[in-house]
């Protein structure tokens, strides 16, 4: 009995650290939520876009993912930028269709575009000795090395997005136009910039949710509708704006799809799932909302 | 009378408008007539076609069916779904699980499944209500997600890689093979056409006019005492069954259920959105004309893949950003008629209502100058 309640207690310390990536895979889609007033179907294709990108600039360098996503960073911010800027700023103030069709077109283009190109083989980046330590943790339970820095990652990242959108000017001006483009617009903020600024924020947390997710987990170019169902549960689960709340939602849908997956890779998933639909029926407004914003 | 949008008024000469108004009509009679000869046409098609032909006609009329339905909801009642294969899927599940493992009548298990589609759409909807509307589209996914996960682990269903359907009840449905074709073609057609006419009826109703209203102006059509939330339900009840129904026709077609093409999001959703989009969304033209396009290029393209769905999803975000209302807005843009004619005739004057606004206005502008002429 001692050994089963061990062996439980271990799924969920490592059902708690993959949440981590899964608040990586969130926050971005949160803060584009705010931006775009719409889920952003192609969220989870960006991320594995971004995989393959990384995947192929550390091998022609030859060096580490962890420096070449570093040095893709900038690059990322821009992309997201530009995609702002030249497509989805064009729909801004239509109505909600146009947004949600040409982010669906998007998606559908990168993830087929990225099987012309790479072919629908699985891959993987390698973290080097990194992802082999781990540290014991008592009770005969140990944690890998590389988890525990992921998740630290998303706090660290969740900890720098809250100062960066509520102690400085940039970011209160990214939250004033997403609370409401007309009073931004009338106050003189050039919401066109400051839409595309945020996305290219977007961008840099897109781009370490990528790192993070190559090294740890298996990817093809079919991935990206699993990751953007799991980041909007966890988006949804943590309440809308809540960044903490977010780290909450990661944690529980890690928890659950790997209780889940002790039965099959099927109960994984419906796990995941089912918990969400419960959660959600239970608290509609999410676990930690902040205000009502539509 | 002072002119109080201080506009010039819009007001062609009288002479040309007459004719070009004439012409639209006879141009509208013209295309209404085509229509009904291609319908009176498909409805004897067993007689006309030979049996590849008849295939692919049954894969139009089902493919036009999901148009339908996907387009009530997202071009009318403003409910974006990517989950519409979950119905399907269910339809499909609940008619093989009804002829096949209960034993009943093959004909009434069809009915019995579209039933049982509606009755689930039920739960599903109470859920879907509780979701924010930006959040619909990606809540509608994950529950066709978990419908098809469900299938997945139903026992009698052949778990994840699925089951054929007893050659039983393919029988039932004709001895050979050419017969069943027919059959199929009759049941696809007779489903093509009443989803056409009901939901034409549908939008030309109360429900109609009032989705209509919500969809140019939601607070403006809440004030006028229009029941929003109202419309979304009935919409989204009316889609399950003739989703469910269009399930139990793939099962025919494909002769076995399976959760990855039963529950296909890329055949009855992604497919579906590029043809409503790209055909027309918020119209009962475009659906028809995005579907045969769809299928029309298929018949070429199929052989590129991959490149062929990366053209589709270039195609529409292209269409989104220049001409939302797809190919048959572009077709309005230079001929303004409807040929199945979605909105009422305003009492008074014999305008064409529009979908774009512009021309609208327009309209309106024109007739005041004639009320103001005649001041």
């Amino acid at each position: 009995v001692t050994i089963m309640a061990l062996e439980f207690l271990n799924q969920i310390i490592q059902g708690a650290l993959i949440g981590g990536l899964y608040v990586l895979f969130a926050i971005g889609l949160s803060l584009s939520l705010g931006v775009m007033r719409f889920v952003n179907i192609a969220h989870g294709d960006l991320i594995v876009l971004s995989s393959f990108i990384l995947m192929s600039f550390s091998a022609i360098l030859g060096l580490s993912p962890f420096i070449a996503a570093a040095l893709l960073m900038p690059v990322a911010f821009l992309a997201f930028y530009a995609l702002q800027r030249l497509l989805l700023q064009r729909l801004v103030g239509t109505n909600l269709l146009g947004v949600i069709l040409v982010t669906f077109g998007l998606a559908i283009v990168i993830q087929n575009g990225l099987l012309q190109t790479y072919g629908p083989d699985t891959r993987k980046l390698s973290g080097g000795a990194l992802e082999l330590k781990s540290i014991s943790i008592g009770g005969g339970l140990s944690i890998g090395l590389y988890p525990l820095l992921v998740f630290a990652t998303a706090v660290v990242v969740i900890f720098a997005l809250d100062r960066f959108l509520y102690r400085t000017s940039i970011g209160s001006r990214i939250r004033a136009v997403a609370d409401d483009p007309a009073a931004a617009n009338l106050i003189g903020l050039p919401s066109a910039k400051i839409y595309g600024i945020a996305m290219g924020v977007v961008g840099l947390t897109v781009m370490s949710a990528a790192c993070c997710m190559s090294i740890w987990t298996n990817f093809d170019p079919e991935i990206g509708p699993s990751r953007l169902l799991i980041a909007f549960e966890v988006v949804v689960l943590g309440g809308l704006g809540s960044l903490w709340g977010t780290l909450v939602g990661g944690i529980i849908i890690g928890v659950a799809q790997n209780l889940g997956a002790q039965v099959d890779a099927a109960w994984q998933i419906l796990t995941q799932h089912l918990v969400f639909l419960v959660i959600l029926f239970l608290r509609p407004q999410g676990l930690f909302s902040r205000g009502s914003r539509t | 009378v002072s002119n109080p949008s201080g506009l010039a008024p819009y007001v062609p000469s009288a002479g040309a408008t007459a004719d070009k108004v004439g012409r639209l009509q006879m141009l509208t009679l013209a295309l209404r007539i085509l229509l009904v000869i291609a319908i009176v046409l498909l409805g004897a098609g067993p007689w006309l076609f030979d049996l590849n032909q008849m295939t692919l006609l049954t894969e139009f009329f089902t493919l036009l069916v999901l148009a339908l339905m996907w387009n009530l909801l997202a071009g009318y009642a403003d409910i974006v779904t990517v989950g519409q294969q979950g119905f399907v899927g269910v339809g499909a599940y609940a008619f093989f699980g009804l002829a096949a493992l209960a034993g009943l009548d093959p004909f009434l298990s069809i009915i019995l499944a579209a039933a049982m589609t509606a009755v689930l759409a039920v739960p599903a909807l109470l859920f879907i209500l509780r979701l924010r509307l930006a959040y619909l589209a990606v809540g509608t996914w994950v529950l066709a997600d978990v419908l098809s996960l469900i299938a997945g682990k139903l026992p009698g269903f052949g778990g994840g890689s699925g089951v054929s359907l007893p050659i039983s009840i393919a029988r039932a449905f004709g001895g050979s093979v050419s017969q069943r074709v027919i059959t199929l073609y009759i049941l696809a057609f007779i489903l093509a056409a009443a989803a056409l006419t009901t939901t034409w009826c549908l939008l030309r109703s109360r429900v109609g006019l009032g989705l209509t209203a919500m969809r140019d102006n939601e607070e403006g059509a809440k004030s006028a005492g229009i029941d929003v939330p109202r419309m979304r339900v009935i919409c989204f009840l009316w889609t399950a069954p003739f989703l469910g129904l269009a399930g139990t026709l793939v099962t025919l077609q494909k002769v076995r259920v399976a959760p990855s093409a039963s529950f296909s999001i890329t055949d009855w959703t992604i497919y579906i959105i590029f043809a409503v989009v790209i055909g027309g969304i918020g119209s009962l033209e475009g659906p028809i004309i995005g579907t045969a396009l769809f299928l029309l290029l298929r018949e070429y393209l199929a052989d590129f893949g991959a490149w062929y769905l990366i053209l589709l999803g270039a195609v529409s975000i292209a269409v989104i950003l220049i001409e939302p209302r797809g190919l048959w807005g572009v077709w309005r843009r230079f001929f303004p008629i409807d040929v199945i004619p979605v909105s009422h005739k305003s009492p008074k004057n014999m305008d064409r209502t529009d979908f774009a606004g512009t021309s609208r206005l327009k309209h309106g502008l024109h007739h005041r100058a004639e009320t103001e002429q005649k001041a």
